[in-house]
């Protein structure tokens, strides 16, 4: 690279100007060089890897269609849902606006289970990742809550009754149950008070807590490093300038592929909202059209489709404290990922057949789960839930005993990376 | 495994394939099209003079429905509006909501959204399946909508007609009572295939009242997607460009 | 970088997808910026309002809200006419002639309003959006030998004569505004709108 070039091509060969008086009072520079210019990781990354920024991606977009929705909405369940087809139908654009928000809720959903996956794939959880692991996990549990307060907001049927079920979900812990219900709702019911509360965390609370978790798992990524899918540490081997030899650049290597990602995820998302924002009844529940009636459930209520896997394993068990206990640890066994691997390699192409087969019968079984979670719960789904369930679970419990015994293959030197 | 876990799973299909109707009887497919503006304008008219008595569409502003339906805005005063509302305002109905819940047992609902909350299916099939019973205060029943609260408001124009029932034995040994049609007991003023179009225009009505944006969404989504294809050749064309760098 | 690259290639590349990029953007950004535009139920609420004048007296006035502003509707009787007429003839006033652009053209005459005797103006002064107030006696102690009736704004002592006219010296700079108008029917007048249907 010539000199010239570095004075004009990119920021801080000189510190001169306006940038060197930013960069004497701000470290501007330090901080793009971390995380971007300087951040180096395996060329061998494959299409897997997308997903993390494209999470981002779609935060950003409910932060900013979420602001616009809330100059027009009104948190009172007198108004509420009469606002939303107010946005719909009076705001000019505003439909795009909403539908641009309902459809993320989804794909970010959709996005987040993807990147998660990738993460089994490729033991991004294992030592030394641990944190951002639980931070990542921290984001999908905030994510959770973020979307059931959000889903309340529209106050449909279905926004009403999921509140009231999920909310009741509390009244199964002993002694204090009711009481906590009480407090959540501030109310006896599902009410004004609740929708108020419910706004105030959807629209402040919980998009800050995401915000400082999103900022955390990326320190801590950066911090560590990205794993590569050939299972090997490009920081155990670095070249003469002190850069790991299998590594590149973040920018623009790696910013120019993920350009090509959100092209496609922008194109996958906008054909949902522009052809099928309602998605067949599952991103825009038909219920949901109707305004919530205290005095009516609909027929058939199932929660939208991203918690169904988690409310089949609530409806598997036949005792409402432990329905909700499993839920609980459904989610909770994945945050002990990290420690209940015992396996000496990482990435799924090293590792042998047991873990494959596990990995495999897991996202089966979630699978399987969330489609029962949006079917009415007869008996033969009720047992084909519990087999799942049970799978679902000893993907976990016995997962330091298939770790240990898998026959796996040795880390290689280098990663594979053929142009 | 259990023998009768066994058996369970083989009966799975049965009641998966009723859920999916929704309990209810079988819709037949109303098949609109609501880019066909003669046919919203048709439904519009339909729906005004034989719906808007009782059911609002709170939503739908009349001069919007004067833009998307093709008609001027004198247009739609002169042949829409009854009830000395203004061009500005949305389709309510005069009727106090207390009256009326006293005179049908309950009010009416507004049907702004009734096309995306029930579907178009729904209504279609819901207008077509009044049928007389006598054992009813409104002297008729719906099969779509058993004990329904609304009378069958277009008697004249459909006729009066008979639904046809029998007895059946189903597997588990329980008697229940099978719909198997229904028959034309007295002829109204229109042919059936006339009052088959009439109801369908009032389908398409109320599908563009329900979501009055849906063509422009789907035109402009054309040309979005147009435009981020043409991107996606840059954006993937720059990314092999730069990662000829990588060896 | 390596020699064999196209430089040429990958800057044209580079260019492309950087203005595509960006005109993309400015297409996701409108959207978002016209959304504030006053909604359809804004432009209902500030729909055209209609008067009944049949019942107006001479020398009376009535206000009505359009789009969040007084308007008064005044009916002047021959008398008030007359001391407009003075105001003017005596050159107490800014803009006698309505060379402003603060009327429709066709109130941009003598009277500055289409019938004579009917005044419609907007009742917010010209100065700082204060509501001035009625004051049709001639002459009265605070206000000078020089007051022929009119509107006097409390807010800052802004003084206007029976057509809505600004007098000299005072702090509003221009001559109160007339709405678009029009007569439906010689008893009513639809504020708001000059044609078209209401």
């Amino acid at each position: 690279m010539s000199s010239t070039e570095n004075e004009i091509g990119r920021p801080g060969g000189v510190a001169n100007g306006l940038w060197g008086w930013l960069n004497k009072r701000f470290p501007a520079e330090s901080i793009l060089n971390d995380h971007i210019t300087d951040y180096y990781a395996s060329k061998s990354l494959n299409w897997w890897y997308v997903f993390g920024s494209i999470a981002m991606l779609v935060l950003v977009i409910q932060l900013v269609t979420g602001l616009f929705l809330t100059m027009s909405y009104k948190p009172s369940s007198a108004e509420a849902f009469a606002s939303v087809e107010y946005i719909m139908r009076d705001v000019e654009w505003g439909w795009l606006i909403r539908y641009l928000h309902s459809t993320g809720a989804s794909l970010f959903f959709v996005v987040v289970y993807l990147h998660m996956f990738r993460g089994l794939l490729y033991g991004s959880y294992k030592k030394p990742r641990e944190l951002v692991w639980i931070f990542g996990m921290l984001i999908y549990m905030a994510l959770a809550a973020e979307a059931f307060f959000g889903y309340l907001l529209p106050w449909g049927q279905m926004s009403y009754w999921g509140a009231q079920v999920i909310v009741s979900l509390f009244g199964a812990i002993p002694f204090l149950g009711e009481s906590l219900v009480e407090w959540i709702r501030g109310d006896f019911f599902i009410s004004d008070i609740t929708l108020n509360r419910f706004f105030a965390l959807h629209v402040i609370a919980l998009p800050l807590v995401l915000i400082m978790l999103v900022a955390a798992h990326i320190l801590a990524l950066h911090e560590v490093g990205s794993t590569s899918p050939d299972g090997i540490e490009i920081k155990e081997r670095k070249g003469p300038d002190g850069k790991p030899v299998d590594g590149i650049a973040f920018h623009p290597y790696h910013t120019a592929k993920d350009l090509v990602a959100w092209t496609a995820f922008f194109f996958v998302f906008l054909a949902i909202v522009f052809f099928a924002p309602e998605m067949g009844g599952y991103f825009l529940e038909h219920a949901n059209f109707e305004r919530a009636d205290p005095l009516k459930t609909p027929e058939h209520i199932a929660p939208v489709w991203y918690f169904t896997p988690f409310y089949a394993i609530l409806r598997a068990v036949p005792d409402k404290l432990m329905g909700v206990i499993m839920m609980g640890a459904a989610m909770v066994f994945l945050f002990f990922l990290p420690w209940l691997d015992r396996s000496p390699v990482k990435s799924i192409r090293l590792r042998g057949w047991m873990f494959k087969l596990a990995l495999t019968l897991f996202v089966i079984s979630f699978i399987a789960l969330g489609y029962l979670g949006t079917q009415p719960a007869t008996t033969v789904y009720t047992w084909f839930a519990r087999l799942f369930t049970a799978i679902y679970f000893l993907f976990f419990i016995l997962m330091p005993w298939y770790t240990k015994m898998d026959p796996v293959k040795p880390i290689p030197e280098r990663v594979a990376y053929h142009g | 495994m259990d023998k009768r876990l066994l058996l369970m799973m083989l009966l799975a299909v049965v009641p998966a394939s009723g859920f999916a109707a929704g309990g209810g009887a079988p819709l037949d497919s109303a098949n609109v099209n609501v880019a066909d503006t003669a046919a919203l304008q048709r439904g519009a008219a339909y729906y005004v003079n034989n719906c808007l008595g009782c059911h609002s569409l709170e939503y739908v502003r009349y001069n919007r429905l004067a833009d998307d339906l093709g008609l001027t805005e004198d247009q739609v005063t002169e042949n829409l509006m009854y009830t000395g509302e203004r061009i500005h305002d949305t389709m309510t109905v005069a009727m106090p909501a207390d009256d009326s819940s006293v005179w049908f047992g309950r009010t009416p609902p507004d049907l702004s959204l009734v096309a995306r909350s029930r579907g178009e299916d729904w209504i279609y099939t819901f207008l077509k399946s009044f049928y007389v019973d006598p054992s009813k205060p409104t002297g008729a029943n719906n099969t779509v909508l058993v004990g329904a609260s609304m009378p069958h408001v277009l008697w004249e124009q459909q006729g009066l007609q008979r639904a046809i029932f029998h007895e059946e034995i189903d597997e588990a040994g329980n008697p229940h009572t099978e719909f198997e049609g229904f028959e034309l007991v007295s002829a109204g003023s229109m042919s059936p295939e006339a009052f088959d179009r009439m109801i369908r225009d009032i389908v398409t009505f109320l599908s563009y009242a329900g979501e009055p944006m849906q063509l422009e969404r789907q035109r402009l989504g054309v040309k979005v997607l147009l435009f981020l294809l043409v991107f996606f050749v840059l954006a993937f064309l720059l990314k092999k460009e730069i990662w000829k760098d990588v060896k | 970088m390596s020699e064999d690259v196209d430089r040429s290639r990958r800057h044209f590349l580079g260019v492309a997808t950087g203005v595509a990029g960006a005109a993309g953007a400015a297409f996701a950004v409108y959207p978002f910026l016209a959304s504030w535009k006053p909604s359809a139920r804004a432009q209902a609420l500030g729909a055209p309002v209609e008067v009944d004048i049949s019942r107006l007296e001479p020398g009376e006035l009535v206000k009505v809200e359009w789009r969040g502003k007084p308007v008064w509707v005044l009916n002047r009787t021959e008398d008030m006419m007359g001391y407009a007429e003075k105001a003017r003839a005596e050159d107490l006033l800014r803009d006698p002639d309505s060379e402003a652009p603060q009327q429709p053209e066709y109130a941009a005459n003598e009277t500055r309003s289409i019938r004579p005797d009917i005044l419609v103006v907007v009742g917010s002064c010209t100065h700082l959006g204060c509501s001035p107030t009625e004051r049709f006696e001639v002459a009265p102690a605070d206000l000078g030998p020089d007051w022929f009736g009119g509107f006097f704004c409390p807010c800052h002592g802004s003084k206007f004569d029976l057509a809505g006219r600004v007098y000299k010296g005072v702090p509003a700079p221009l001559n109160l505004a007339v709405p678009p108008h029009r007569y439906v029917n010689d008893d009513v007048i639809l504020i708001g709108a000059d044609s078209g249907v209401a």
